[in-house]
């Protein structure tokens, strides 16, 4: 006798723990075998996009904070980056610099935070995210230090920074420097060649490059895949010219890759700011930019690597105080694009992997 | 760095192979018909020496008389980068074909569009609302929009 | 198919009343001890006197569950506030639970769309009685920063289910959501039976 399955709906989220926020994917099963799915999204909408609409240019910074929640301040710089070429600001080259330290600095908590739940996922609940959670506090005291937020920073104004660092901080940032690599060696210890984690994560949801690319993926997910591209040296903004540091890949694309490009981006965050504290130069952290910005009638495009891949923000102008549009290039949305296929064929428990290890933000896919 | 290409030199090209696809140019970006969207996006794609096999961002505007769509490649290959827009008339049924079948990417972009500015993507595999659910009555980034 | 209950008649109700009349009688033919006297001296020094509300309300109050329920951006501090750094396990509440039904306490940690408002209602009817709402943040208890674009977002929870406690801020502070909690265990502990009214 055989025997015969029918294929049934399930739905996984939208209120599930693995689903990093409120994400639903609607799976047909056969058996425990995924067969088809569907990604539904929206349920952290929020109409950031119509809101920026009526708002000033300054009071859509705190917006963004709330995009990529786990790294506001890489979506504060990229949208200051593209008010700054629409109404050309010049920014202080002390500012640039600390907006890099900055943003390497939230690229770190950030990636602490996607390991982490990677783990989480993966079924070591709890105890490896624990560990990240300690570091992640670190970062997030010395993002309390300038501007008294712990998650939503505000921070970043067009034309620098909304005040200058206080003295305390460069002696906690340095402590943090010297001890951070020996964290990130304690988890690679616990965790890298963890029989568990290879046997769960090795080729599972690969990705090839050149799926990758044609679904426009960017980020750790695109450098997993082994495409050596990175907007901080394929498109050098700020002052990320300066600095000398290597980017990442992965080989096969699979969801441990994922993983290894996310650990080695850290050390090489640490490396950038170590470069970066060394030649901070003095002056001012901000020009004389006006309260109410008015940018000439025109567009612009400004993209950064945020921690989640090519983050952009095209601005529409029409010279009041208000963006006419206000579009995000939402890397987190456009990540999920080859989700189906990555996920059908594997079990249950390999998609929980597989969507883990690609280390989505709600709201950045939902904005 | 990302080079710019020049949308001038690009559009004559374009223009050459596909007559009447152009309909203006300037130093940021050109203009195409959207009739010769998808042919266009295959020359762009797969003609050596541009080689645009990344589709960055689709985004459309609400310009009151007509629906202005915005696409941004970029060629990791050689990295550069290329802006065109194409225009779509029509408040109740604007319509421009879908380029998921060339850059997959589109494809939640594109969706995207449809919900919030009610812009139909011909061809698209899979067009329905993304983010708002169905039945929702509108399309919330036009600017006509009563919220 | 109606269940119809079986209902006794008048007549053997009477009677089983005079059973348990009779069977008290045959009980306390002998005068009851002084309680104190029937307790071992060790046993004595550990017996409290309280009321059954005093005692369940402390039950509850001291093993308080969340739901592991995180829409948006405050999912953050809630977690950094179970993480160790600020330790909600010393309230005993470490446990997050994945299933609504082992949990007592939903903690609103983001915004609230439209879309997620049934699936909101809904996990809030599978939680068990007696249940509790911690409005977290500003989106929760208004909307926030997003209340104006209404055409997405629900202006508080307490639209669609109620909230016992509010904590609000942008995200609040993990020290902020613990001074809400202890609010709340205050609010369990002046909980009645009787009343029902938590």
């Amino acid at each position: 006798m055989t025997l015969k399955t029918e294929p049934f709906v399930v739905n996984i989220g939208p209120q599930h723990p693995s689903t990093h926020g409120v994400f639903r994917l609607r799976t047909t099963l056969d058996g425990e075998v995924i067969v088809d799915v569907e990604p539904i999204f929206g349920y952290l909408h929020r109409g950031i996009e119509k809101l920026a609409e009526e708002r000033t240019y300054g009071g859509i910074i705190p917006l963004t904070d709330r995009l990529d929640y786990l790294a506001s301040m890489s979506n504060n710089m990229g949208y200051c980056m593209a008010v700054e070429k629409l109404a050309g600001i010049e920014v202080p080259e002390r500012a640039e610099y600390l907006r890099v330290i900055l943003a390497e600095l939230q690229r770190i908590a950030s990636h602490l935070i996607g390991v982490g739940a990677f783990f989480n996922d993966l079924g070591a609940m709890m105890t490896p995210i624990v560990y990240m959670i300690r570091e992640r506090e670190k970062i997030v005291d010395l993002f309390e230090m300038l501007c008294g937020q712990r998650l939503t920073y505000n921070f970043m104004r067009f034309g620098g920074l909304s005040q200058d660092i206080p003295e305390e901080f460069l002696p906690a940032l340095r402590k943090f420097l010297d001890q951070m690599p020996r964290f990130i060696d304690e988890y690679d210890q616990l965790l890298m060649d963890n029989e568990i984690v290879l046997a769960r994560s090795k080729d599972v949801g690969v990705l090839p490059a050149e799926t990758a690319i044609n679904i426009s993926a960017s980020g750790p997910v695109l450098r997993g895949s082994g495409v050596k591209w990175d907007i901080r040296k394929a498109d050098p903004y700020s002052v990320y010219d300066r600095f000398e540091f290597d980017i990442p890949t992965g080989t096969a694309g699979d969801a441990y890759d994922r993983y290894r490009v996310k650990v080695e981006e850290m050390r090489q965050s640490l490396r950038i700011i170590e470069q970066a504290v060394a030649q901070l130069p003095g002056g001012p952290f901000r020009s004389k930019v006006p309260f109410l910005v008015r940018p000439p009638v025109g567009e612009a495009y400004a993209h950064i690597e945020s921690a989640r891949g090519d983050l952009g923000f095209y601005l529409v102008s029409d010279n009041s105080i208000a963006p006419y549009r206000f579009h995000v290039r939402a890397p987190s949305l456009i990540n999920l694009t080859a989700l189906r296929e990555m996920l059908i064929g594997w079990k249950v428990a390999d998609a929980i992997i597989i969507f883990g290890s690609i280390d989505i933000v709600m709201g950045e896919v939902d904005r | 760095m990302t080079a710019v290409l020049s949308p001038r030199n690009i559009a004559d090209r374009l223009e050459k192979e596909f007559p009447g696809s152009i309909v203006s140019s300037d130093d940021n970006s050109f203009e195409m018909n959207s009739t010769f969207l998808v042919p266009a996006a295959r020359f762009l794609k797969d003609t050596p020496g541009l080689d645009f096999d990344f589709l960055s961002y689709i985004t459309g505007i609400d310009r009151y008389d007509h629906f202005e769509l915005v696409y941004h490649l970029v060629s990791l290959k050689h990295n550069h980068s290329l802006t065109f827009k194409v225009r779509c008339y029509g408040r109740d049924n604007p319509s421009a074909p879908s380029l998921t079948p060339v850059w997959r990417g589109a494809d939640f972009q594109e969706r995207e569009i449809f919900d919030l500015l009610g812009v139909r993507f011909e061809g698209h595999p899979n067009l329905k609302r993304i983010v708002l659910w169905e039945g929702f009555d509108g399309h919330p980034l036009r600017k006509d929009f009563l919220g | 198919m109606e269940i119809v209950p079986e209902r006794p008649s008048l007549i053997e109700l009477d009677r089983h009343e005079g059973q348990v009349i009779e069977d008290m009688k045959a009980a306390s033919n002998r005068p009851l001890s002084d309680p104190v006297a029937w307790l071992e001296e060790d046993i004595e020094r550990n017996i409290l006197l309280t009321t059954v509300d005093a005692m369940i309300n402390w039950a509850r109050g001291s093993s308080v569950w969340p739901a592991m329920f995180a829409p948006a951006c405050c999912a953050f501090e809630m977690i950094a506030m179970a993480a160790s750094r600020f330790d909600v396990s010393r309230f005993g509440m470490e446990i997050f639970r994945a299933s609504p039904r082992q949990a007592d306490l939903m903690i609103t940690a983001g915004t609230l769309t439209w879309k997620m408002a049934p699936n909101v209602k809904r996990i809030y009817d599978q939680m068990a009685e007696p249940k509790w709402v911690l409005a977290m943040g500003s989106c929760g208890v208004s909307g926030g920063i997003f209340a104006s674009s209404s055409y997405a977002v629900v202006p508080g929870y307490n639209r669609i289910i109620p909230v016992d406690v509010y904590v609000p801020g942008c995200p609040p502070r993990p020290e902020a959501l613990l001074y809400g909690i202890r609010m709340l265990h205050q609010k369990i502990a002046k909980g009645s039976l009787a009343r029902h009214d938590n």
